[in-house]
């Protein structure tokens, strides 16, 4: 699809420039006369809005970084003074704090319009792996900074989640003090995290111009999952993917806004407003709303290790789905059977996100909630292992439209003139 | 002349080999301190033990004092929390070993390896699953089915010896080094 380059330099400097450091052409070629699949629909905004949320997430970062201190003793007072004191600190603080949270949501809709549109298959299977390994970059990065205000459940989220270490046999526990510092979460590792919450996100920065990189090569999939078969099919990225982009970010930014302004603590949890006290811990801990779904899984096994290889192995998977699915169609859209089993999917997702945000011994309508998570988890697992490769095999596809200018236009397009 | 470049690449072969062995091993030496900057520092692993003054526990109170970052849990069981404790079967309970460091390493769970004297039971409050502080059961505000402490991050129950007994904690509470220096304080560490 990224056919030979049609970049023709205007200017005598234009012409030098492009002897020398190609990037005019680059940015011609990728994000002007681009060829894409003309029947893109809101689901395919959600990549533009992405690397708007990295964006926001690095300048604001940037921001909260000259007024922080990465000391157990100063850190959550140092919170507080960006809070009250610092010029626009509350907004500059509540859009990094929200960001991470719509940064999630729009990397969540974006995982799932990829899963339901069959984005992962051949050609597409590194766009999707490069995919997998940003969205544990982001998680990683996400915890390492919910850490640093140092509240309750800073403090306790991180001796949580770097005590799953911990169940590694043998060397488990060597690794947990490693990845500390100390023998407890403490200065020391507050420090690091910081550090490290400091790094990621530029790497992140560079494995989305991998993941773009590789997106620039097959081009994009779309809702049909048919190739593009002639020019026809496609419409230059700029100006008509540029303005829809443009349109929807727009959109999401508003409902960013709302949060910031008009809800800002409502992804968060009143613990963290208290100071880190390693003597007492909250009465129930809950990650961030974007790891709940693990986190149920996590709880809903009653054995150490069983516990971490189940929740790590849910994000594994997502690496072999390419070649779990073993359908020849792409799209769910003509795949009757493979749909229903997706939206049972979102379910279980969705629920298990809800179980892991109530008590442990919780129960609705009589059903003890852990039993709710392990059906759940159970489905989770057997949707990719069993159901992708077996419906694959036995469904009867839908009759596949001839092209996508066939699809949206109607027979006339089979016209060539326009 | 074929001699000659034959002499020639063995040589350099081994030249690239060696330099190549050389350079790995130097890239390894380097990289150990990247890694092991990541452990505790000689002012972490230095350390600290603590006196506690048990004189104000009552009977059936718990007190937490900081060790080593750790809260640690100091409390002065009933003989009712006791002759529990004692009645348990050793075999019965899912880790049956006694975590205690004043004692070898596979001494048995029972009650009289768990604690120094009877009364006073000192433990680690930090549960063996996920690092929570487990929450204090008494009789008048019960926590967990054994009497002994319930972690409400994941659910995990200790009896009243800190022994793991329901949950996915997969071991008892560990009992830290102390010895008492008079009948009513104790050095830890």
């Amino acid at each position: 699809m990224s056919g030979p380059s049609t970049y023709n330099p205007k200017s005598g400097f234009e012409r030098w420039l492009d002897t020398r450091l190609p990037l005019p052409r680059l940015l011609h070629d990728t994000i002007h006369t681009f060829p894409t699949p003309r029947n893109l629909n809101i689901w395919y905004t959600f990549g533009g809005i992405l690397t708007f949320c990295l964006a926001i997430q690095i300048v604001t970062g940037i921001v909260l970084a000259m007024h922080y201190v990465a000391n157990a003793t100063l850190a959550f007072d140092s919170v507080e003074s960006i809070m009250r004191d610092v010029n626009y600190g509350w907004l500059i603080r509540y859009m990094h704090s929200n960001g991470a949270s719509m940064f999630f949501l729009a990397v969540y809709i974006h995982m799932f319009r990829g899963l339901y549109y069959g984005s992962y298959k051949a050609p597409r299977e590194l766009i999707w792996i490069i995919g997998v390994l940003i969205y544990l970059l982001m998680m990683a990065t996400a915890f390492f900074g919910y850490v640093l205000p140092w509240g309750q459940m800073s403090f306790w989220g991180a001796t949580v989640i770097t005590n799953l270490f911990s169940a590694i046999p043998v060397v488990g526990n060597h690794i947990a003090t490693w990845l500390w510092g100390d023998f407890a979460v403490g200065d020391a590792t507050l420090n690091r995290f910081f550090s490290l919450h400091y790094l990621l996100p530029f790497i992140i920065a560079a494995v989305v111009g991998l993941h773009i990189w590789a997106l620039h090569v097959p081009g994009n999939n779309n809702p049909l999952g048919i190739d593009v078969k002639s020019p026809q099919d496609t419409v230059p990225f700029h100006p008509y993917y540029t303005v829809k982009d443009a349109f929807y970010l727009v959109l999401f930014v508003i409902f960013y806004a709302l949060f910031v302004f008009y809800w800002p603590d409502f992804f968060g949890n009143p613990d963290n407003y208290q100071q880190a006290n390693p003597l007492v811990t909250p009465p129930d801990i809950v990650p961030e709303w974007y790891l709940l779904p693990f986190y149920a899984m996590l709880r809903s096994i009653p054995n150490k290790l069983l516990g971490v290889i189940v929740m790590f192995g849910a994000i594994a998977t997502l690496v072999f789905i390419p070649w779990l699915d073993t359908s020849r169609v792409r799209s769910c859209r003509f795949r009757p059977l493979m749909k229903q089993f997706f939206w049972a999917f979102l379910v279980a997702c969705v629920l298990l996100g809800y179980c892991g945000g109530q008590s442990v011994d919780a129960a609705r309508f009589g059903i003890p909630l852990v039993w709710v998570a392990r059906i759940a988890s159970i489905y989770y697992y057997v949707f990719f292992w069993l159901i992708m490769p077996i419906v694959g095999l036995i469904e009867t596809p839908k009759k596949l439209p001839a092209s996508i200018a066939q699809s949206v236009l109607g027979d006339t397009a089979a016209a060539p003139a326009e | 002349m074929a001699a000659t470049t034959h002499d020639a690449g063995t040589r350099r072969d081994f030249l690239y080999v060696a330099s190549g062995a050389m350079g790995a091993v130097g890239v390894a030496a380097i990289a150990w301190p990247f890694v092991d900057q990541m452990n505790p520092s000689t002012a972490a692993l230095a350390l600290a033990s603590t006196e506690v003054d048990l004189s104000t526990v009552q009977p059936g109170q718990q007190v937490i004092v900081k060790w080593r970052g750790h809260p640690l849990f100091v409390r002065r069981r009933t003989p009712a929390e006791i002759a529990s404790a004692k009645a348990v079967d050793v075999n019965s309970l899912p880790d049956p070993l006694a975590y205690n460091d004043n004692l070898p390493d596979n001494s048995p769970a029972t009650d009289a390896n768990r604690a120094i004297k009877p009364e006073w039971l000192i433990l680690i409050g930090v549960c063996t699953h996920l690092g929570c502080t487990p929450t204090v059961s008494t009789p008048q505000m019960p926590e967990g089915d054994y009497g002994g402490w319930l972690c409400h991050c994941h659910g995990s129950q200790y009896d009243t010896a800190g022994r793991i007994r329901k949950g996915p904690a997969p071991r008892n509470l560990q009992v830290p080094p102390y010895s008492f220096l008079s009948a009513t304080r104790i050095k830890v560490g």
